[in-house]
């Protein structure tokens, strides 16, 4: 371990190929830039395949509709948390990313006279919130996510675009003169070798961190890596309390029904069978926000009327549908129920249970995919060679709590912007490399050191499942402050325990102990930051409700949360309440 | 339960073996993927690919009883006391349960799939009718798990040369899809003694598929084109 890192050089490194990092590195294989794209699983094994219900652009094929019905849902939908400029730059170019989508091959579901199919979702509505559902939803049957997924990659393929399968990253390199990103390391599972990948820039796609819950939606690999690469690189994490719980989970399985089962006309029910979200949400019903009807779930199950003999679940009801319309438009939802749930959705309602499923909070970046940092009274203070873009970037355009399908649109507006921006920053003053810093690698070569000499300590399992527990506990979907403080110190437990981990397994070959020792440490940032930031925000707003200040303080809280691993600090910015050409929206209460 | 499991490290085996793991299943415990979770958690040393837990990403393929499966889809429920367990047949090992699947994406991407069509995209989507669309259904559902490729006979002995089930699957979606426009291209990259005909329907693919699919009826379908183009 004393010898040299190996070094390899390239224009740009992606890191991750999920949605958005597919969406950029064909921006960056486009214009002939030398890129490597990073992944530790074969790009379509990325967590976006699991994404089932659609993607968000106002294209009006069944309903009218236009962006600014768009925009003024995600920032009714965001809790007044999002940032204005940003949304508007989304819904502005949605209609264009989903029509590019399809042009490539995306095999969308489609209406009579030849276009998209177009499903209603949560939150979204016509002429700015009223009772009328928008149908917005840009559907392949629900498979939206494997359909999207598999199509981008395909054009990579065409674009040869240059793939690292099965390589995690590691940490960042950043030059300490300005803290430009400069590179990073990264593990080659197969042989267990560790390299520099040396670039002049580098975009973060590596997606959520959901499995620091015990329930999650999320697949194993949502570990939150880039989140924990970049809070040991100093870089802050924004927004990290707003975890959203979908509203259906497969109660005990945590596997997704997409909330396009609702949309297509299902609803969920209570014990007395009674269709409870009438009362929650009169206009929306069902097609309330997620934050909205995970809360009502919750409520109904406290109050004793969930189902089940522990009485700990609401069923979700779709049987009226038909076979005809279940076949046709859910045909993976009848799989999962019929396979996770034992119950065939044709004749009989789903257990289900609000289940954590997305992070909106991230690597804080502006609308262009730039990772921005906040220093002195400036907070966009632009980090050198450093982009983020997806689930791990905090734009933030989904400030409190995201609308359904606006991830996956997240995914290609802000993957191909952050591309289109690396292109612009590496051709119009192109330079050469920066020198690596004497210390390259350094943290890295640390970290594995420790876990090969380690020869007793804590199971890397065991420590996984009690911060899985913890978080479980402490940060759900309602929130206690006994609980949230008495959590913080229940992480820092957990985060002590994590560098006490060891591995039996030494082995260099695809080596998954030492992979999920590595793992660990970015789970513990994340869980860490979203506990602290809980904990402080004294408020409830979006997925973030507090039983002890059950309303949102726009005064003293409409604001963004900045942690920073040094020190377990807090800082704060403002909300950009200013879109780029229309009116701002102005916050007002939120119902639906 | 008991897990008999292939165990293969090139770093000091000489040559595979089995191992037996006793795990103990809780009533959470649904799914094959959670007694394999179990034994690992006895046994980091275990070596095995997983990802979304439920059939959708295809990182989990592996031979369950003889038969090649999903561990995550495979119901404890549904299967004996006694699992025997090895990676997917006719592929390098890597280690374990973990096989070298460079061989089947080369095959994957040998049928350029991707659509093409060659005139300027319109301002909006390109229309396609519920019809056309329909072509595509159990067709663009392949997860790519290899699943198929694997327990094909013809691919086991010309893996280099014939394009195997999955490959050929994703050919004829592209083929089906009404904005693609390369079609003769497509049968001219076929039609060769091995690249397609080494097909003989045997149908392991289709008994094997996790997600209900028919390869050999996709292939059937493509020899029908090239009959039909020949005369």
């Amino acid at each position: 371990m004393s010898l040299a890192l190996p070094v390899r050089k390239y224009d740009a490194i992606v890191v991750g190929a999920g949605g958005s990092g597919m969406r950029a590195s064909l921006e960056l294989a486009r214009a002939g830039l030398k890129t490597a794209v990073l992944t530790k699983v074969f790009p379509t094994r990325s967590h976006t395949v699991a994404a089932q219900g659609g993607i968000a652009a106002p294209l009006a094929n069944s309903t009218e509709d236009n962006w600014h019905w768009h925009m003024y849902d995600t920032v009714k939908g965001s809790d007044y948390l999002g940032d204005q400029d940003a949304i508007e730059y989304m819904c502005r170019r949605a209609n264009e990313v989903v029509v590019e989508l399809e042009h490539m091959g995306m095999p969308f579901d489609r209406l009579e006279n030849g276009k998209i199919y177009q499903r209603p979702f949560g939150g979204h509505t016509q002429d700015y919130g009223s009772a009328k559902m928008a149908m917005r939803a840009c559907a392949a049957a629900d498979r939206t996510g494997h359909a999207m997924l598999h199509t981008l990659y395909q054009q990579n393929l065409r674009a040869n675009t240059q793939f690292l399968v099965e390589w995690m990253a590691l940490d960042l390199i950043r030059d300490p003169q300005d803290g430009a990103v400069v590179g990073v390391t990264a593990l080659e599972m197969e042989t267990g070798e560790v390299s520099i990948l040396q670039a002049k820039a580098v975009l973060f796609a590596t997606g959520g961190a959901g499995r620091i819950y015990a329930a999650s939606t999320n697949a194993f690999i949502n570990t939150g890596d880039g989140l924990g690469i970049a809070a040991r690189a100093g870089v802050p994490l924004q927004d990290m309390e707003f975890w959203q719980f979908h509203p259906t989970g497969v109660y005990g399985a945590g596997v997704l029904i997409t909330e396009g089962v609702r949309g297509e006309g299902g609803y969920l029910i209570n014990k007395d069978g009674e269709r409870f979200m009438e009362r929650y949400a009169p206009n929306a019903k069902d097609l309330a926000s997620r934050d909205v009807v995970s809360r009502a779930m919750t409520t109904e199950i406290k109050e004793g009327r969930g189902c089940g003999p522990e009485a700990d679940h609401v069923l979700l009801k779709l049987d009226h549908l038909g076979p005809e319309v279940i076949n046709q438009r859910l045909p993976g939802i009848r799989e999962i129920a019929i396979k996770f749930a034992n119950a065939d959705p044709v004749r009989e309602p789903v257990p289900v249970v609000p289940t954590v499923h997305y992070q909106m909070g991230g690597i804080p970046t502006n609308y262009l995919g730039r990772v921005v940092v906040h220093e002195g009274s400036n907070h966009e203070s632009i980090v050198p060679g450093f982009y983020a873009a997806g689930e791990c970037a905090c734009v933030s355009v989904h400030g409190a709590n995201r609308l359904g399908t606006n991830s996956l649109l997240d995914l290609l507006v802000f993957g191909k912007a952050s591309g289109e921006q690396v292109v612009k920053d590496l051709q119009t003053s192109p330079k050469p490399h920066r020198n690596l810093p004497k210390d390259a690698g350094e943290q890295t070569r640390a970290r594995l050191a420790r876990l090969e000499a380690a020869g007793s300590g804590e199971r890397v399992a065991d420590v996984f499942a009690e911060l899985r527990r913890t978080m479980q506990a402490h940060c759900g979907v309602f929130r206690f402050p006994d609980d949230l403080a008495k959590g913080v110190e229940r992480m820092k437990a957990v985060a002590e325990r994590a560098a006490r981990v060891y591995i039996q397994d030494k082995a260099r070959t695809f080596n998954t102990a030492r992979v999920e020792a590595l793992e660990l440490d970015n789970l513990v940032e994340t869980a860490m930051s979203t506990i602290v930031s809980a904990e402080a925000r004294k408020e409830s707003r979006g997925a973030q409700a507090r039983a002890d200040f059950p309303e949102r303080d726009d005064k003293n809280w409409m604001k963004h949360t900045l942690w920073y691993k040094e020190g377990n600090r807090l800082a704060y910015k403002p909300v950009q309440l200013k879109p780029f050409t229309v009116e701002a929206f102005e916050p007002k209460a939120r119902t639906y | 339960m008991k897990l008999s499991i292939y165990r293969y490290n090139p770093e000091k085996d000489a040559r595979p073996y089995m191992q037996d793991y006793e795990v103990q299943l809780e009533h959470s415990d649904r799914m094959l993927l959670d007694a394999l979770i179990k034994a690992k958690a006895q046994d980091d040393s275990l070596s095995f690919r997983r990802s979304c837990r439920e059939g959708v990403c295809g990182s989990d393929a592996m031979n369950i009883n003889g038969k090649n499966g999903l561990p995550c889809i495979t119901k404890l429920a549904d299967l004996p006391q006694h699992v025997t367990l090895r990676p997917l047949p006719g592929q390098p090992v890597v280690r374990d349960l973990i096989v070298d699947m460079t061989q089947f994406f080369k095959q994957y991407h040998s049928i350029q799939p991707y659509v093409v069509n060659h005139e300027a995209p319109p301002e909006r989507e390109r229309l396609q009718s519920p019809a056309q669309r329909e072509e595509l259904n159990g067709l663009y559902e392949c997860i790519l798990c290899a699943c198929c490729s694997t327990a094909c006979p013809s691919f086991w002995w010309n893996p280099d040369k014939f394009v195997g089930p999955a490959g050929l699957l994703q050919a004829y979606r592209f083929i089906a899809d009404s904005r693609d426009q390369d079609t003769a291209a497509r049968l001219d990259n076929l039609e060769d003694p091995y690249r397609l005909f080494r097909c003989h329907s045997i149908m392991n693919c289709v008994d094997v598929c996790p997600k209900g699919l028919n390869p050999t009826r996709a292939i059937g379908k493509i020899k029908d084109l090239l009959v039909k183009r020949s005369v």
